[in-house]
């Protein structure tokens, strides 16, 4: 997930890699403000997913860089040229949404050759890229097929072969697998893993909901909510280390405890319990905070950090037990693995979590998670 | 289906025909019927002829004919340029000057054809736009009658197309010359051809705008049937009718022939 190797570059990879960057960047709609203030920079050759919910500015933040919508402040820069005030048409760009929009009345191989004809590619030159751009993505076999005639996975594999045959630097990826069935979209997420292996100079912004795709994809992940950004780094070091409460609760699932910093060095107080954690750096002792465990990580049975509550709800998933233990007024979900035997809804439990694996969080004021 | 009952669904038939067959499609058969006729005196007409027809072959009815199908085509075309240009136009625009643009253009159906036709009269009747007695001016009557269909029309569908593939086409490349050219136009098609038919269809069967302007070298059908039929002549004028009618509907059904790949959606 780390720097992609230097391997071979097929001539559909493109010229220059080139990063994004979004300089203070806002958009708003009247008095409405979408996106306030965003700082983000996308190496060349990365993945980032724009991880929200909706209306969270993420897709603003897209089309900022698509050119479709124009940022009341700030600047877009791609590859270092700033793109703020060029049309939509002069930015060289890919781009795949969420209803893929292949043109109707066009076959294939059209779609396909859409964008090099657009840019009066020489003609000699559009036939081998647009057969490579289809190789490339499983749909040589395709071509003389109108974009009616296909299923939903061809045809995301004929949005994304099309914004490949410009070449561009930059894909933008808008929630590209949301139209897809469950297991069609683990399949084209392996997909396009593989797709950025073989052009590692392409730089991808994915706009996506699902934390699944963001963790699987991208090398970072900038997660937004209410206009704002409000974390960003990489799967690994939001899914262990989470700066805030919504990022916590948001990539990945998680008990958030209200607790007080201390008394002593890496313990805090929950209820009348102390706990140790992994560290209290950032919040004063006796200060109010945010602890949080992530479900698997919490044992049933004693152990350090023992928690004694009553079993409220047992949910069987298929591989995983989730356990709802009432503690001090909170509800603490735990995953087990393999429950041989069950306790009954009801029963007085005992939950631990190792201390490394308990994360203080500033408290963050009327945050809901 | 709503009716699920046989019988119900009958009766539903029933008060369809009823309703349909009084009102429609009778008017036609007294039409028809009469243009095969020289006396109606009974309850059906007699003394079946061919006579009205071959007056007309002979006549200069066919030039009638001839003059309104030149001038619906010449109109249907000019309302569709007109009208789509506008309709993309105030779609650009978006919010008040979209909605002002839809109100313009719907003013010729609002205002009387019979005004419409005066007021182009006294419009170009002095230099230096004299218009009047010219073809000219009939064909712009026509237009400014029927480009408020094309433009309802092409304004409905490019309401309904998505923006995306206009989004996804300016970022593969396409200035928006070759979008329209590409992607937008085409996707349009169908809807262009059926406001053509529907522009035509209109244009052969104006009279009121047309009565007011026509010159004597540029007499289109449906003034010659109203002129027949004014000085008597019914069944003459029938056999006209009957002419224009069938003229309207070639031209309609061959319209409406031309598929385009993108009426596959």
């Amino acid at each position: 997930m780390a720097a992609p190797p230097e391997t071979a570059v097929g001539p559909v990879a493109a010229k220059t890699a080139a990063g994004i960057r979004f300089d203070h960047v806002s958009v708003a709609y009247g008095d409405h403000t979408v996106l306030d203030g965003l700082d983000l920079t996308v190496e060349p050759g990365e993945v980032m997913a724009l991880l929200g919910p909706s209306g969270s500015g993420k897709t603003t933040a897209l089309r900022a860089v698509a050119g479709f919508v124009t940022p009341v402040s700030g600047r877009v820069l791609i590859g270092g040229r700033d793109v703020t005030a060029l049309p939509p048409y002069k930015r060289g760009i890919g781009m795949v949404v969420q209803s893929y929009a292949l043109f109707p009345h066009l076959r294939v191989a059209d779609n396909v050759a859409f964008g090099p004809k657009a840019r009066k590619v020489p003609r000699a030159e559009i036939e081998p890229r647009v057969t490579e751009a289809l190789e490339l993505t499983g749909m040589a076999g395709y071509a003389r097929r109108y974009p009616r005639e296909l299923s939903g996975g061809q045809q995301q594999r004929v949005a994304i072969a099309r914004a490949l045959a410009i070449r561009p630097g930059v894909l933008l990826l808008d929630e590209p697998l949301s139209a897809l069935d469950a297991q069609l979209r683990s399949g084209m997420l392996a997909e396009l893993a593989r797709l950025h292996r073989e052009l590692p100079d392409v730089s991808i912004l994915y706009v996506t909901h699902d934390q699944v795709e963001a963790l699987t994809l991208a090398d970072r992940i900038a997660v937004m909510d209410r206009a704002r950004l409000r974390d960003c780094g990489t799967p690994r070091e939001l899914y262990r280390a989470p700066r805030t409460e919504f990022t916590a609760s948001f990539v990945g699932n998680a008990n958030l405890l209200p607790v007080t910093a201390g008394p002593g060095d890496a313990t805090v107080t929950f209820g009348n319990r102390e706990l140790a954690v992994r560290g209290t750096e950032g919040v004063a002792p006796g200060a109010a905070a945010t602890l949080c465990v992530r479900p698997h990580l919490v044992g049933l049975g004693e152990g350090p950090n023992a928690l004694r509550g009553r079993l409220a709800e047992l949910q069987w998933r298929g591989a995983t037990h989730r356990l709802y233990v009432e503690v001090a007024g909170h509800r603490v979900m735990a995953d087990e693995r393999e429950l041989r035997t069950a306790p009954a809804v009801g029963d007085e439990v005992t939950l631990h979590f190792a201390p490394e694996d308990g994360v203080l969080l500033p408290a963050e004021a009327g945050a809901d998670g | 289906m709503l009716v699920h009952s046989s019988k119900a669904r009958a009766a539903v038939w029933a008060g369809f025909l009823l309703l349909l067959l009084p009102l429609f499609a009778l008017p036609f058969a007294v039409i028809l019927a009469a243009s095969f006729a020289t006396t109606w005196s009974g309850a059906l007409p007699s003394g079946p002829t061919l006579t009205h027809y071959q007056d007309i072959a002979r006549g200069d009815s066919l030039d009638a004919l001839v003059t309104s199908a030149l001038t619906a085509l010449a109109a249907s075309l000019l309302a569709l340029t007109a009208g789509t240009w506008a309709a993309l136009a105030a779609q650009r625009l978006g919010g008040r000057g979209k909605k002002v643009i839809d109100t313009l253009f719907m003013l010729p159906v609002a205002v009387p054809s019979v005004a419409v036709g005066l007021s182009l009269l006294v419009a170009f009747s002095q230099p230096p736009l004299l218009l009047n007695g010219t073809r000219q001016i009939v064909v712009i009557a026509h237009t400014v009658l029927v480009t408020a269909f094309a433009h309802q029309s092409v304004s409905a569908a490019l309401d309904r197309l998505d923006p995306a593939y206009e989004q996804s086409a300016a970022a593969l490349g396409a200035r928006p010359a070759y979008v329209l050219r590409r992607v937008k136009l085409p996707l349009l098609l169908p809807s262009l051809t059926a406001a053509t038919g529907l522009c035509f269809a209109l244009s052969m069967g104006e009279l009121s705008a047309t009565m007011m302007l026509y010159p004597p070298d540029w007499l289109p059908l449906p003034v010659q049937i109203f002129a027949t039929t004014d000085r008597g002549a019914l069944f003459s004028g029938a056999a006209l009718a009957v002419v224009l009618m069938a003229a309207t509907l070639i031209v309609l059904f061959g319209v409406s022939r031309i598929r385009t790949r993108a009426s596959y959606r």
